[in-house]
């Protein structure tokens, strides 16, 4: 019981707190941060305008509550687990009932000062939740078909509510997010084979269920040129953006795809494709490398938690991340069809930064906190 | 305790691997997206370059600057001028409906006109030009400026324009321009690549003939522009050049001169330089004013040119084939003599229309009821006797008189292929005969082509060069209209001679002089005596219709009979006699008599012909001063 003693000896002051820190991956939010808001001022046309200082006030505020997430003990966030998963699903239920319309999808709740879009921070949230599920369960048992099936509803619920806003993307993303937790936990590997295998025979009649719109999407992906000034747009314009970058990149505020307004949406999903065009390839591959960085810590993290819940938390965690990275780009450089998928930090959206910055400060707990260990 | 511990163990090595293989498959992944980030940014760089710059660069054509034509003294005869224009592009435009029909108050647009614009709208594109009016008086123009503010969107627009400052005088030399079609883009290189809309074109004429020199090139325009289309700002102005002018060897007085002189009257005069080609004036009657085709001929007016019963779309002086009548006799004589069969002491006797030629039971009078008597060449040719050269026709053969016929330019274009519409005329030999009509040569038809009747057909411009190699002693010679006309490669065989004995050329000579200097010529009333204006010619007058016995016997004056039916007029001339230097072929389309009515012309033409004469050779000597 040695480990016990040692755990009730460190009481984890303030200073030991702020040691314990890791400032590798505080610093390279805080480049990346920096990044995200000169690319912002260079979508506003090289003004400080709306987005720019929208972006830069969301930054700051949740910076700080990051950091102070990092102070909050491992355990709080074990602990409030599932009550953070039930307001989550309370909240995309409300949305379901009172959000706010826009443009044909009703992802937004009016919380008076900020509105806010509750499936972004599901994402999150989903890790949390599935993460405690199986922290104290038994490999033996983590194969059970009650621990599948229930952690597939933890998973289905609120995929369903997102689906019905309609935003097949974040949908997307939160189911991915789960799996990720389940393949950590210890899941048979075949299962995600034969799910795998399922959802490729199943891929056709998923199709015919596909709204019009999102057809669209896929064969536009299949050929951009089939129709190059509608549906086929957004992406023949992205490539043209990041391909007339080249190596050097056209310099910053000289833009000429996005600065002549011919991006779309080049605020959010398609901040990449500005910042490549105007940094190039060496840019974009050291963006890249930031990231990488990045989710290199959050693992590195994960491996120094003596916490099962921590490392769990932190694999998944940095294994969305990279699901969101990659999406998000592939997207942008036509691998992908498009979905809606924002860059992390580096994209215009409260939410969507609310939900990373909440991972991050959990990790930055989990490694402040990495003694910790949670019953 | 110690299971529970084992079970840690276990699920902290399966959590690790799974993580190993996590990593090993993010690693691929990230090498798979700089790969790609690679091949667009780096390897692709250029296609998406040049895709970003179609993207954001567009380029506004601008109509070219025609170049001019201008007369031997570089008078302008085809230039531009400011056009006032009204443009709009539909989609700049809020309130159409409100727009264009303010514009109808304010222009006093008819109906008709009204129609016509809002049809064009309706066939453009919303950002494409639609030229609402191309040539608004300065009043209109300037009411349409003072009202802009309530006219958002519209686009008064000054734009260079084809002007002929000569009306109808030049239109048969120049030609026209117009709009262009799609078949005269697809034909032209030069066109397709300047084309813009509402691009004036040359239709016929030289206007057509020398587009390539003429058209110019556009400038250029190049604009940044948004995803929208709107121009952010301009990159780029590029000028272009105004198209080559081009000087004609014609002289503009006398080309007037030929206009009033055929005014009301269907015909053809051509003047020409009997040493250098040059052709002084070049007129067909009636003409037409080509300013009219510029901004579109109104249908009215199309109607009233395509209905005359003159003709004026014909150009006569190139197009039009005509029996030469007595002006081929020159060719006649000089064929006889060269080739033997006569000389100046052969003497056929006339002896009027009792006593007709006969031939195989045909008929062949002459135009003098009484008869000539007895006829040398020259008197034969003084007095265009017909009884003496359907004889020496019958003794030549109508293969030898083809052949000096030939020589002397009848039966070919006489500009090559500059005019394209350009008829050869017709030179009948038995050999033509047979393989055009499949029959045998009649002699019968020897005997009228002697007197320039029968299948025998020329052109007013072939006449003109027949005339001035006769002048200038029998040389060769190529007649042209464009002075350094950059195509043209210089004929090695000018002033070659065309002739067998220079002899033969002056008993013909002479015998034109005779002609119209002498009494009892056939011009003689036409003649001028003061030797600097002295020229000698030969009248034709050419039948349209055979002359039947009713005929001979009404023996109608030329106004008693109608209009269609009435001869063709011809005259050739030269002058002056002593020192010759320019040659005329004048016809008037059912002129009647070419002694009464092609001759005088001829007159007036040689007053100011030569008076000019001077004036035209300075310019040459200053040409070379100015070095």
């Amino acid at each position: 019981m040695y480990q016990h003693n040692r755990l009730t000896a460190n009481n984890f002051n303030f200073f030991s707190k702020l040691a314990n820190f890791d400032y590798v991956l505080m610093a390279c939010i805080l480049l990346l941060g920096f990044i995200s808001l000169a690319t912002m001022y260079s979508t506003d046309g090289g003004k400080i305008l709306f987005h720019t200082k929208s972006h830069f006030t969301k930054l700051i505020v949740f910076t700080i509550m990051m950091l102070i997430f990092s102070f909050i003990n491992i355990k709080f966030w074990f602990s409030i687990g599932y009550f953070f998963y039930v307001i989550i699903i309370g909240l995309l239920i409300w949305t379901y009932l009172f959000g706010i319309k826009s443009s044909g999808s009703q992802r937004w709740i009016d919380l008076y000062f900020i509105n806010l879009q509750p499936s972004e921070l599901m994402k999150i949230c989903i890790i949390l939740c599935l993460a405690k599920y199986f922290h104290r369960m038994k490999l033996e048992n983590v194969n059970s078909l009650y621990a599948i099936l229930s952690s597939l509803i933890i998973i289905l619920l609120p995929m369903g509510l997102v689906i019905v806003q309609p935003d097949l993307g974040t949908s997307l993303l939160i189911s991915i997010s789960g799996l990720a937790v389940l393949w950590f936990a210890g899941i048979n590997h075949k299962y995600f084979i034969y799910t795998m295998i399922g959802f490729l025979i199943s891929l056709p009649f998923i199709i015919s269920f596909l709204k019009p719109y999102q057809k669209l999407r896929v064969l536009t992906f299949l050929n951009p040129d089939r129709d190059p000034l509608g549906a086929g747009y957004q992406i023949i314009q992205s490539k043209i953006a990041v391909g007339s970058g080249g190596i050097f990149g056209k310099g910053f505020l000289k833009g000429t795809q996005s600065y002549l307004e011919f991006l779309p949406e080049k605020h959010t999903d398609f901040i990449f494709t500005l910042f490549s065009e105007e940094f190039g390839f060496i840019g974009s591959v050291f963006l890249l490398l930031i990231y990488a960085v990045i989710i290199y810590r959050i693992v590195a993290v994960g491996a120094q938690s003596r916490s099962y819940f921590a490392k769990l938390f932190c694999y998944s965690f940095a294994a969305s991340i990279f699901v969101y990275i990659t999406i998000n780009m592939s997207m942008v450089l036509g691998l992908l069809p498009i979905v809606g998928s924002p860059l992390p930090i580096m994209s215009y959206g409260g939410s969507s930064m609310l939900a990373t910055m909440t991972g991050f400060g959990i990790v930055m707990s989990a490694k402040v906190h990495s003694q910790q260990s949670i019953a | 305790m110690i299971n529970s511990s084992s079970d840690n163990v276990k699920k902290l090595n399966s959590i690790n691997r799974r993580m190993f293989i996590t990593g090993s498959v993010k690693f691929f992944i990230m090498i798979g997206l700089i790969s790609r980030l690679f091949f667009l940014q780096v390897k692709e760089n250029k296609k998406y370059l040049t895709l970003s710059d179609k993207n954001r660069i567009r380029e506004w054509k601008l109509a070219p600057v025609r170049g001019e034509f201008h007369d031997y003294f570089g008078n302008v005869i085809a230039g531009n001028f400011e056009a006032y224009q009204l443009h709009i592009i539909p989609e700049q435009v809020e309130d159409f409906r409100y727009v264009i029909y303010r514009i109808k108050d304010l222009l006093e647009l008819s109906d008709k006109e009204f129609k016509r614009i809002i049809k064009k709208k309706n066939e453009i594109k919303s950002w494409e030009t639609l030229i609402v009016s191309d040539n608004l008086s300065w009043k209109k123009f300037s009411k349409i400026n003072n009202h802009l503010y309530d006219l958002n969107g519209v686009k008064p627009v000054i734009s260079i324009s084809r002007n002929y400052p000569f009306g109808s005088n030049f239109t048969h030399v120049i030609g026209y321009v117009s709009q262009a079609n799609e078949q005269d883009i697809e034909n032209n290189e030069a066109i397709k690549k300047n084309f813009v809309p509402g691009l004036k074109i040359g239709k016929v004429g030289l206007e057509k003939s020398f587009e390539k020199q003429l058209i110019g090139s556009n400038d250029i325009e190049r604009y940044e522009v948004n995803a929208y289309g709107r121009r952010i700002s301009q990159l780029e102005f590029q000028k272009g050049e105004k198209g080559k002018s081009l000087r004609l060897t014609v002289d503009t007085k006398v080309q007037q001169l030929s206009n009033e002189l055929l005014k009301d009257q269907a015909g053809s005069i051509c003047v020409m330089d009997i040493y250098t080609g040059e052709v002084i004036a070049m007129h067909s009657s009636p003409s037409f004013d080509p300013n009219l085709f510029v901004f579109g001929i109104s249908q009215d007016d199309w109607q009233i040119i395509r209905n005359d019963p003159m003709k004026p779309l014909v150009n006569k002086t190139l197009q039009g084939n005509y029996s030469p009548g007595s002006t081929i006799k020159p060719i006649v004589a000089l064929s006889a003599l060269e080739n033997g069969i006569i000389n100046t002491n052969f003497t056929v006797n006339c002896r009027g229309h009792k006593h007709p030629l006969e031939l195989y039971g045909q008929t062949y009078h002459c135009w003098k009821k009484q008869g000539h008597g007895f006829m040398n060449l020259r008197n034969a040719m003084k007095q265009s006797c017909d009884t003496y050269f359907y004889e020496i026709a019958r003794k030549l053969g109508v293969d030898r008189l083809s052949e000096t016929a030939k020589k002397f330019g009848l039966g070919k274009e006489v500009f090559g292929n500059l005019f394209n519409i350009e008829k050869k005329g017709l030179i009948p030999s038995t050999q033509w005969k047979k393989n055009a009509l499949g029959q045998n040569w009649v002699l019968g038809e020897t005997v009228i082509t002697g007197i320039g009747q029968g299948y025998i057909q020329t052109t007013p411009i072939q006449l003109c060069l027949m005339t001035a190699q006769i002048a200038n002693g029998g040389y060769k010679i190529y007649p042209k209209i464009v002075m350094d006309d950059e195509n043209k490669v210089s004929p090695i065989d000018k002033f070659t001679p065309l002739y067998k004995n220079s002899m033969n050329i002056k008993i013909v000579q002479d015998a034109m002089f005779a002609s119209t200097n002498e009494v009892r010529g056939t011009s003689y009333r036409s003649r001028i005596d003061d030797p600097k204006y002295q020229f000698a010619g030969k009248t034709g007058t050419a039948q349209v219709k055979k002359i039947t016995e009713k005929d001979r016997e009404l023996d109608l004056k030329t106004f008693q009979i109608p209009y269609e039916e009435r001869d063709h007029a011809l005259y050739i001339a030269y002058g002056p006699y002593k020192n010759p230097r320019y040659a005329v072929s004048i016809l008037v389309e059912h002129g009647g008599n070419g002694s009464t009515t092609a001759a005088p012309m001829a007159k007036k033409l040689f007053k100011t012909i030569i008076d000019r004469h001077q004036l035209r050779e300075s310019i040459n000597y200053k040409k070379y001063l100015d070095i």
